[in-house]
């Protein structure tokens, strides 16, 4: 039996999806230079993608083909040597469609293993996200712009051929910087991106994580029911409609919240949130009107606060809203908890204008798709410099 | 001029009908809510019946005409979601035409109860009666029975209702008729009074599972790997649990109709002393018949086994019976083409049925016979029961044979 090796890829569903494969496919393709056999694939249970869910891709590697067949006979692997993760806000845990629950980020790295997120945070930053794991493993941080595109276009910013070299620098035994190189000007005949896979192989770097360092939150667990405890006839109780909503200060009831899903959370599903600004809403019903997924409860005195139960960070409420800075999207990783912004503007009006401003301020340099005109020309140079920064 | 004297409702009659018309008056014992329709030879017959007890005043129900048959099926698996007793049915390509609506009605344990006019698939386009329209479901939950007599017909609706809207079993139920044979030739048939359609059958209970804004649930969600296994194995349960219902269904039946059938699962005839037996389903029950007395004159002890419920398939009762005869023969009315032994469906499954038996297993030779609406005839019969006696005599024979065909 020759050595087994197995990376993952946690992406953001249809806006990374490309990055993700092209990543995936590469690692066989570089491991196969080296006489290796592999096989690269999506997490099945993932598709069809949802803008945003988080979703999961693999490379399973053996020294030769009957290693690699002992590799597959569990169709996702238990343990990992590397995870990638190509978005920052999905150290907060991975709740995606194919199961139940939340799942820590680092949940399948071996011990000792590599997280490699490409971030523009410091790791203190991240691990205050990311749960406790029980083993030590290694956080290194590729520094860069989250690539995010759209489902029928790539933004070719390098994260791939980046991200494979810091492969190279962590795994070594897999698959060397060379054959990397190999295979970037093999499938894409690009010398600069070949330099850039060079460049990040030099400089990442990684730090030890020790066991209890991270979020000391318990992750949501979700137990499945057997056979005889389901209800028959594939029918299941509707979400009940919901009702008003009280005031934390004058405790007058009105409005509407709707009740949610108790099982599905979506707390992880965003990577930019809604911020609000009560003092100027004019109470047009657009956002809440537009939502796709009804994540506005409408408040006693007739305002719409955005309830991050239900938030799958989409934007669409922003684009709507006809004042100016009212909504806002704000990049995910500012956040620390899922409170009501309206109950913290109705307990203190001016400080939650001070936070409102704080906030706005780590704007999103990520983005779903192409939100305006111009979006992709602006930001593929400022990420090839990146690359290039000492 | 003649005077019509008509008897009290009250009273049993009996009546001069086709099996199609049968179940019609079966529809409106049973006082079905919802019938949906769209012609094909030959369960169209049953659609004009309904139809006209409709328009007659006699018969109260919502009778919609599809633009085709798979909305058909759908109409009445919505309907019946939400409390209706249903009706519907097909034959031969216009039931595969539904087969999407076919798939999920048992998933979602709709006790639909529908005829099969049994219909040749085409090409060629062919009216006559062959059994693999009906039997193409046969492996999706729902339950399956042959009948071979108008009375059998009007009788084994009743109880198809009975059981599949038992909150216990909630599956769909098809009747096969076998067309030409049953669909359109009329029998004297006694129709049971109302009253004691009502004590037999009690009115369609949703229950739980009730589609209605004051029970608001969401039926059919989109599920993953994480619960069809599950789905799967509740009906499992669903359909190992029907042999339990129907038997106190026509044993019920009995009491208040005073109309046995015996064992519900098959029908045997003449088996008590029987060397042989030969088996099938539906309507060449009659050739059968006639053909095992006359050869009994001759002295050749042939039995018949004349299978009901398919689906339930009662392997353990059909074994320890066929386990008596030093032989069987299995006429099929339908083909299997490329299955163990190229023989047909009936017969694959009762050698299924008789490999993991703990009794004897006496030698089961198929025959393919009657398709198309081609009669099963007397002398058929005879060359058949030859063969199986060549078998009991441990002679060679080939283990499936086509009978009645021009060679």
């Amino acid at each position: 039996m020759g050595r087994l090796f197995a990376i993952e890829v946690i992406y953001r569903g249809i806006f990374q999806k490309t990055l993700a494969t092209r990543i995936t496919r590469s690692i066989v393709l570089a491991a196969h230079e080296e006489g290796k056999m592999g096989i690269s694939f999506g997490r099945y249970g993932d598709s069809p993608e949802r803008n945003g869910i988080p979703a999961k891709g693999f490379a399973i590697v053996g020294d030769d083909a009957q290693t690699l067949e002992e590799g597959m006979a569990k169709y996702e692997p238990k343990e990992v040597d590397i995870t990638i993760v190509v978005d920052d806000t999905l150290c907060k845990g991975v709740e995606s469609w194919a199961w139940y629950g939340l799942q820590p980020v680092n949940k399948l790295l071996k011990p000792s293993g590599t997280l490699i997120v490409t971030s523009r945070q410091q790791p203190e930053a991240l691990l205050q996200m990311a749960h406790r794991k029980e083993t030590p493993y290694n956080l290194a941080i590729l520094k860069g712009t989250v690539s995010f595109s759209g489902l029928w276009v790539y933004k070719d910013d390098h994260t791939d051929v980046r991200i494979l070299g810091a492969i190279a620098k962590f795994l070594p035994r897999l698959f060397s910087l060379k054959s990397v190189q190999k295979v970037i000007i093999d499938q894409w005949s690009d010398p600069v991106k070949a330099e850039s896979a060079a460049r990040a192989y030099e400089r990442i770097s990684s730090v030890a994580v020790q066991p209890g360092q991270g979020s000391p939150e318990t992750p949501y667990k979700f137990d499945f029911p057997k056979w005889h405890e389901m209800g028959d006839g594939i029918a299941i109780p509707c979400i009940p409609a919901g009702g008003e909503m009280e005031d934390p200060i004058s405790q007058a009831s009105g409005g509407f919240r709707p009740d949610r899903n108790p099982t599905f959370k979506k707390y992880t599903t965003r990577t930019m949130r809604p911020v609000v600004n009560f003092d100027t809403c004019i109470k047009c019903t657009l956002c809440w009107l537009q939502c796709p997924d009804s994540c506005f409860d409408v408040t006693p005195e007739g305002l719409y606060d955005a309830n991050m139960q239900a938030c799958c960070g989409c934007g669409v409420c922003e684009a709507v809203c006809p004042v100016k800075e009212c909504v806002t999207m704000v990049n995910e990783t500012a956040f620390e908890d899922n409170a009501s912004q309206w109950e913290d503007w109705r307990k203190d009006k001016e400080g939650y204008q001070a936070w409102l401003a704080e906030k706005i301020k780590s704007r999103p340099e990520r983005s779903h798709g192409f939100r305006y005109r111009g979006q992709y020309e602006e930001q593929v140079p400022e990420m090839l410099e990146t690359a290039r920064e000492k | 001029m003649a005077t019509l004297v008509e008897a009290p409702h009250s009273t049993d009659k009996t009546a001069l009908i086709t099996g199609s018309e049968a179940i019609a008056v079966a529809c409106k014992l049973a006082d079905v809510d919802v019938i949906t329709a769209y012609p094909i030879r030959p369960y169209d017959t049953v659609m004009q019946y309904i139809c006209k007890l409709v328009a007659n005043g006699e018969m109260d129900c919502e009778y919609i005409v599809a633009e085709g048959e798979h909305s058909q099926f759908e109409i009445v698996k919505h309907a019946c979601a939400c409390g209706a007793r249903v009706f519907c049915g097909s034959s031969g390509v216009g039931w595969m035409y539904a087969m999407e609506a076919l798939t999920v009605t048992p998933a979602l344990r709709i006790p639909m109860v529908a005829m099969v006019g049994n219909r040749a698939l085409d090409d060629p386009g062919a009216f006559g009666v062959e059994h693999n329209d009906a039997l193409a479901v046969r492996d999706l939950g729902w339950q399956l029975v042959w009948v071979d007599s108008a009375q059998e017909a009007l009788d084994t609706a009743l109880i198809a209702y009975r059981v599949s809207e038992d909150r216990r079993i909630f599956l769909p139920c098809a009747i096969s008729c076998d067309g030409a044979f049953l669909t359109h030739s009329q029998a004297l048939v006694e129709i049971p009074s109302q009253e004691k359609v009502n004590e037999f059958l009690p009115p369609y209970n949703r229950a739980d599972l009730l589609l209605h804004p004051d029970n608001p649930i969401t039926v059919a969600p989109q599920g993953n790997e994480d619960w069809v296994m599950e789905i799967r194995r509740q009906n499992y349960a669903a359909m190992e649990r029907v042999s339990e219902v129907l038997k106190e269904a026509y044993a019920d039946f009995e009491r208040i109709f005073g109309r046995s059938y015996g064992n519900p699962f098959f029908e045997e005839y003449q088996t008590d002393d029987a060397d042989i037996v030969l088996m099938g389903m539906g309507t060449l029950s009659t050739p059968v018949k006639v053909a095992i007395r006359q050869m009994r004159k001759e002295g050749k002890k042939v039995g018949f086994v004349r299978m009901r419920w398919f689906r339930p398939f009662a392997a353990a009762e059909l074994a320890k019976s066929l386990g008596r005869f030093k032989a069987v023969g299995v006429i099929d009315r339908d083909y299997s083409f490329g299955s163990p032994y190229m023989s047909g469906v009936v017969t694959t499954e009762v050698r299924t049925a008789l490999y993991s038996a703990p009794g004897p297993k006496p030698p089961v030779l198929g025959f393919i016979a009657g398709l198309g609406g081609r009669e099963v005839t007397v002398p058929d019969v005879q060359k058949v029961a030859d063969a199986v006696y060549k078998a009991a005599e441990g002679k060679s024979q080939p283990l499936t044979q086509w009978i009645g065909l021009r060679e």
